[in-house]
């Protein structure tokens, strides 16, 4: 698949050389299992292993969840308990399912800011990135799915605010909300559809992580120096890359065990840390929670969502422009999913021709930055929607899509980077040479 | 440190060490997995609330000589009779060769014991057979309908609406189309009026 | 760079996390040192026993626990109640449940549920210790959670010990002054008295013992699987760690000659 020239599976036995010249699935594993890989890989290219994990683990507890559960109001909050407390184990599978969303989100956002620093996303990786954030679409709409289904009262509620997002799209908001619902408010038509619903999705992101994976096995691995990989001729290449098994393999292993470790205490001492108390209240129509909150992962976004009110400038601009038909509340759900529309466009919107952050001074600021604000927005989405949060918000907001829209295309015009390493060798040998001392920066082990 | 002496050490001394971390780590990776493995495979048997629904302690305080009580158990219903001294002398005095099944069918003694009403009843809390106790499925051999009771049928037992099977006093099968006794499950008395299904 | 990256945001990424709780309504709650804090911790079975017997005497007339099988207070990690304990135990306290097969009330077994209770309007307690958090912040970093645990049963001790007599009508009903009830009024009358409940074992029961027995037993029968939860998390972070420095080993062995290579040429 690759264009990195390196050894290809050779049927050898005459059953291996039936099999090929019908269906040739071991060659396709060989080939996907022993793909040449930069050899400078750092603990950053770890994440995709561990989102991998979680996307099995996610399913498997899933498909398991779903034996016992029953998607009707008047008892799924019920069966939930049944889980807990009843059905062998119930409880660990349970408690896995639920941080198991955490552990993903945690992982897609470090694979997420780790190809936003090293410039994974440039050509020839657009597809690459732009899958990827499909698939991260997808996550969150599965996370929100699934959180619906212990029908407590955050996940009620969550489901009566984040459906009530549609219904700000003018003209035709209240009937797709409607026609989301299944009725005039989250009831059990909504929570059989989101049931079926939550089921599929994982399914469909499995099916964007072979593209997303085949994408880039197609262009190759990006890595820390953002070089590429010399594909000229057969020693050049291996001189730049080791094929993945078993050198990534078992470093991607190491890794996934460290992050498992934590994982498991959490699960074990902690599961309900990153969970909300209401959520053990069953749904009650009647009563709404002092306040509703969704999951961390949502935070920043949520944070976006709620900045632009009817009394920002920008809001009222625009509301005047169009007559009214962008209001405050259409204006918040535009900029919720332009906040992540930015953030696919990158490719586009970033005009350095250099791809690593490593060699780019002044993109480093930006991009920590960046990740502060990230980190802001995402307290200030858990922060009730009054000064100074919400102005902290916005400003949050406006540098979000600044370094998008603005920071990335001019800095290409502005910077002067630093000299970066002729190969993928080179670095390598500077790393770990006899010049070379490791420096904190690229821990390539 | 390592990498250093093995370069200057003999290959087979390093390359057994390295074996032994390599061996270790599948070792272990394989206990993770299959730790991770049970608890999958075991969710699926039978939940806490329906192992405890295994048991079931009837209380039979209220059943009167003559009379009977169903009780659901396991999703079937159990009739519990208490039989008057003409029902038991009926069903003893019936000869084996007249009964369509030899065979007791009781889960409480051994599978080939004879159908014998005294192999068919239960033992009062004393232990003592006594014949006043018959407790058994009231599901039907033939196709699994619920047998009508008190006396109903041709044998003074029970007889099935659904294809006319009849059964005497004791639950035996006597004429119609099904084949076996009514069965007598795992029961016994574990207080003077309490009996203990399962 | 980037583990520094990782670090924090891992970090930030938690703690923010566990902030999403309402701050600052209800009044403070002090950290109580319970058996079963800690990730060694364990319930106390005596505690529970005394809970339980608070529950029965004063709580049950107003409040459920629906979700709890009557049947787990036998189990080895809860109460430990013996099982002809537990069926003397419904005989007393004539608990009958409803039956949908038959219509009507019937005596439960102790394979059912505690029966609702909605006579008086309380809420159910099956994961009151749960659905509560007694712990915030600060600035909804989630670091007190992280040190304290969640703190539902210490906000159960401090809301049943913390009636201050400021009481006030209205429409018609009572409220009573509360500090630790969000809002500052509570509609349940102040519940436990010094010595209400005798105890059997002779423990003290002046009203903050039995709030904390209470809330012990509360908690218990909100996550009933709280001890067997920290047994599956050390084993698994003892496999996971003793896993992670074999595949350490192994990673290094392996690159150990590419790493050489690199420093020969």
């Amino acid at each position: 698949m690759s264009g990195i020239p390196h050894d290809h599976y050779e049927p050898k036995t005459g059953i291996e050389k039936w099999l090929h010249s019908r269906l040739p699935v071991v060659g396709l594993l060989y080939d996907t299992l022993m793909i040449p890989t930069p050899k400078n890989l750092n603990w950053m290219w770890i994440w995709g292993i561990v989102l991998a994990f979680c996307l099995v683990l996610q399913i498997v507890t899933g498909i398991i969840l779903v034996m016992h559960y029953t998607p009707h109001v008047d008892l799924a909050f019920a069966s939930i308990e049944h889980i807990m407390r009843n059905v062998n184990g119930g409880w660990a599978i349970r408690y896995i399912h639920m941080n198991g969303a955490s552990l993903f989100f945690i992982a897609v956002y470090l694979h997420i800011f780790r190809g936003l620093y090293y410039g994974s996303y440039k050509a020839p990786r657009e597809v690459t990135w732009i899958i990827g954030m499909l698939i991260y679409l997808m996550m969150m709409g599965t996370a929100f799915l699934g959180y619906v289904l212990p029908w407590g009262q955050m996940s009620f509620w969550g489901a009566t605010v984040i459906t009530g997002l549609f219904g700000a799209i003018p003209f035709v908001g209240e009937a797709i909300q409607t026609w989301l619902l299944g009725g005039p408010a989250v009831d059990n038509a909504t929570l059989n559809r989101f049931l079926s619903l939550h089921y599929l999705l994982p399914f469909v992101i499995a099916g964007l992580v072979v593209v997303h994976i085949w994408a880039f096995h197609t262009t190759g691995n990006n890595n820390p120096t953002g070089v590429e990989v010399r594909r000229n001729t057969r020693k050049e290449a291996d001189a730049d890359t080791l094929p993945f098994w078993p050198y990534f393999v078992i470093k991607d292993f190491f890794a996934l065990a460290v992050v498992l470790t934590a994982f498991f205490a959490v699960v074990g001492f902690m599961p309900n840390y990153l969970g909300h108390p209401d959520n053990y209240i069953e749904a009650n129509a009647l009563a709404t929670p002092a306040h509703i909150v969704p999951e961390w992962y949502f935070l920043p976004f949520y944070a976006i969502l709620r900045a632009f009110t009817a009394d920002v400038m920008i809001v009222q601009i625009v509301s005047w422009l169009t007559g009214g038909i962008v209001d405050a509340k259409f204006f918040g759900v535009i900029a919720m999913f332009g906040a992540i529309a930015v953030m696919a466009l990158a490719p586009w919107l970033d005009t350095s021709s250099v791809r690593s952050g490593r060699y780019r001074p002044m993109f480093k600021w930006w991009f920590w930055l960046l990740g502060v604000d990230f980190m802001v927005l995402m307290w200030c989405g858990s922060q009730p929607a009054e000064p100074p949060y919400s102005v902290i918000s916005l400003i949050g907001s406006a540098y979000w899509f600044g370094y998008f829209l603005v920071v990335l295309p001019l800095l290409g015009i502005f910077e002067k980077p630093l000299p970066q390493p002729e190969t993928i060798e080179d670095d390598f040998k500077e790393h770990y040479g006899k010049s070379g001392s490791a420096d904190a920066t690229t821990p390539a082990e | 440190m390592r990498e250093t002496l093995s370069v200057s050490q003999s290959e087979d001394h390093p390359s057994t060490r390295r074996d032994f971390i390599y061996y270790a780590t599948g070792g272990v990776g394989a206990v993770a997995a299959g730790a991770a493995v049970w608890p999958l495979v075991n969710q699926m048997n039978p939940s806490a609330d329906t192992r405890a629904a295994s048991s079931l302690r009837v209380d039979v305080a209220d059943v009167a000589e003559g009379t009977q009580m169903t009780v659901l158990f396991l999703g079937k219903p159990v009739f519990i009779r208490r039989r008057t001294a003409d029902e038991i002398e009926a069903a003893r005095a019936v000869a084996l060769s007249e009964l369509p099944d030899d065979v007791a069918r009781n889960d409480n003694i051994s599978d080939d014991a004879s159908a014998s009403d005294e192999n068919r009843t239960l033992s009062n809390f004393e232990g003592e057979n006594t014949g006043e106790w018959l407790v058994m499925q009231g599901v039907c051999t033939h196709l699994g309908c619920v047998p009508l009771g008190d006396g109903a049928g041709d044998f003074g037992g029970w007889f099935c609406p659904c294809h006319g099977s009849h059964y005497d006093t004791a639950g035996r099968i006597r004429r119609g189309p099904a084949p076996e006794n009514l069965p007598v499950p795992t029961a016994s008395f574990v207080e003077e009026s309490v009996i203990l299904l399962g | 760079m980037f583990r520094k990256l990782a670090l924090t945001a891992l970090t930030a990424v938690a703690l923010s996390g566990a902030s999403a709780n309402a701050a600052g309504e209800g009044g403070h709650v002090e950290n109580i040192r319970f058996s079963f804090d800690g990730p060694f911790g364990s319930f106390d079975q005596n505690q529970l026993q005394r809970g339980f017997q608070v529950y029965t005497e004063v709580c049950a007339a107003c409040h459920g626990l629906r979700y709890v099988p009557i049947r787990s207070l036998s189990d080895e990690d809860g109460p430990g109640i013996p099982e002809d304990q537990v069926r003397a135990y419904i005989e007393q306290n004539f608990i009958e449940v409803w039956d949908d097969d038959l219509r009507d009330y019937r005596t439960a077994i102790p394979n059912d549920n505690f029966p609702e209770n909605t006579s008086a309007g309380a809420p159910d307690l099956s994961m009151m210790a749960k659905a509560r958090a007694g712990f915030h912040g600060p600035y909804a970093l989630g670091i007190n959670q992280f040190l304290f645990g969640m703190g539902g049963p210490e906000y159960i001790t401090s809301l049943l010990t913390h009636y201050n007599g400021h009481d006030e009508e209205q429409a018609g009903a009572t409220l009573y002054g509360n500090d630790t009830f969000p809002g500052g009024y509570i509609s349940m009358a102040p519940p436990l008295y010094d010595g209400q409940v005798e105890y059997q074992d002779g423990s003290p029961n002046d009203v903050d013992h039995m709030a904390e027995d209470v809330a012990a037993f509360l908690m218990w029968a909100a996550e009933p699987e709280l001890m067997a939860r920290k047994r599956l998390g050390f084993t698994a972070v003892l496999l996971l760690g003793v896993l992670s420095v074999l595949l350490y080993l192994t990673n290094k062995r392996i690159w150990a000659p590419v790493k050489r290579a690199a420093k020969e040429d």
